[in-house]
């Protein structure tokens, strides 16, 4: 790419979240629920010395993609790590459930989850995973009817039990910030030991978890630059698509096998970028 | 964590209710809404403590400098500096003021 097209480009990863929704519905439909002013901030950060948001770190919004009634959930990632809690978890799992009963009486409302989160809040244990349960709940529910559509733009990534929810989307669109996993690098260092698995180390876990790689092997079906023209255009591409029959979630009899593959032949070597393309197929 | 209150002597209640900002580190949100008539309060919640003359002095010479409309303000501070809280409520204030821009035309 060269220094004009970078300049004159927008970025979609430099957005806050309420920013990228907007960029997200086409101009003049955005119309914000359960937003900042409705009080509904977290009940149980402030007890625990945390300053809370006054949109709990997710922003729901209905509007039109393409003329289409669609609705955006965004997460802020740069409050308490796009954490997911008891309030965020509810707003996007109403949304998805209103979305799907708008589907149940004729309207095609689809949806679109920009995921930025380390998964769930730990200051609300249980009550965020239980928000997370019905989020993956509400997701299975609604790509029946209309397409939901994933986007990881970065630089926060996905992780947890949100790493499930963007799993289970009906498309996932990823740019080369995006890192997408169940556990963190942090958390795997940990449990793993830094000699098999190094935080710090950003070649390597992005070649592992980035959004090239996960786009490479399958796990993410657009990868995109950091130019919100093109995200826009991408998501709304595959928010007005018809709905897939068979969502990778349900191709998991083959994840299964190649796993088995690897833990047969290669267990006992450490992974590298190209391995896990050799096991689970590359994308042509 | 510390929360703090402030009042004010203000103006007309202001115009409509306006959102800058995130709880991002060393950044803050302002939620302002209009405000009864003559008053503007604010309620600080900073995650630093012993700051209180801090913000006191800085909000006061912001709030007393000029008269302003009523507002009714919430601050969620997240460490910022005195230079980053005083850039988002002079943005808040822009918003504001473009707000009254658009509806008087």
């Amino acid at each position: 790419m060269n220094r004009a097209t970078l300049l004159s480009r927008e970025s979609f990863v430099e957005l806050g979240a309420r920013a990228r929704a907007q960029a997200l519905l086409d101009p003049g439909t955005f119309r914000e629920l359960a937003g900042p002013f409705d009080g509904l901030t977290s009940p149980w950060l402030a007890r625990q010395g945390v300053v809370p948001q006054g949109d709990d770190g997710v922003i729901v919004a209905k509007g039109r993609i393409d003329g289409q009634p669609a609705v955006v959930m965004a997460i802020e990632g740069a409050f308490q790590g796009g954490s997911l809690g008891e309030v965020g978890g509810a707003k996007i799992s109403g949304a998805l459930e209103l979305a799907a009963e708008d589907n149940r009486n004729g309207i095609p409302t689809r949806a679109v989850i920009l995921f930025e989160t380390g998964g769930v809040r730990l200051q609300e244990a249980n009550l965020g995973l239980a928000s997370i349960a019905e989020i993956h709940a509400g997701i299975v529910d609604l790509r029946r009817y209309q397409p939901v559509i994933g986007v990881i733009a970065g630089q926060v990534g996905c992780f947890g039990g949100m790493s499930i929810a963007a799993a289970l989307c009906s498309a996932l669109v990823v740019t080369r910030e995006a890192r997408l996993g169940l556990n963190g690098p942090a958390v795997i260092e940990q449990e793993a030991g830094i000699a098999e698995y190094d935080s710090r180390d950003r070649p390597f876990i992005w070649g592992l978890t980035g959004g090239e790689q996960r786009f490479a092997i399958g796990l993410a079906d657009r990868f995109v630059e950091d130019d919100t023209a093109q995200v826009r255009d991408v998501v709304a591409a595959l928010a007005t698509a018809p709905v897939d029959a068979t969502p990778r979630s349900e191709q998991y009899e083959h994840y299964l096998q190649c796993i088995t593959e690897y833990v047969a032949r290669d267990a006992s070597h450490q992974p590298d970028p190209a391995m896990v393309r050799r096991y689970l197929g590359e994308r042509e | 964590m510390e929360q703090l209150q402030f009042e004010y002597a203000a103006g007309e209640p202001a115009s409509r209710r306006v959102l800058v900002g995130v709880v991002g580190s060393g950044d803050l949100e302002v939620i302002i809404e209009p405000g009864a008539k003559g008053k503007t309060s604010i309620d600080v919640t900073t995650s630093v403590n012993g700051y209180g003359r801090v913000w006191d002095a800085q909000l006061t010479r912001v709030f007393s400098a000029e008269p302003r409309a009523a507002m009714n303000i919430r601050i969620h501070d997240f460490g910022a500096t005195p230079g980053v809280v005083g850039m988002r409520l002079a943005e808040a204030f822009e918003a504001l003021a473009e707000a009254d821009g658009k509806e008087s035309t």
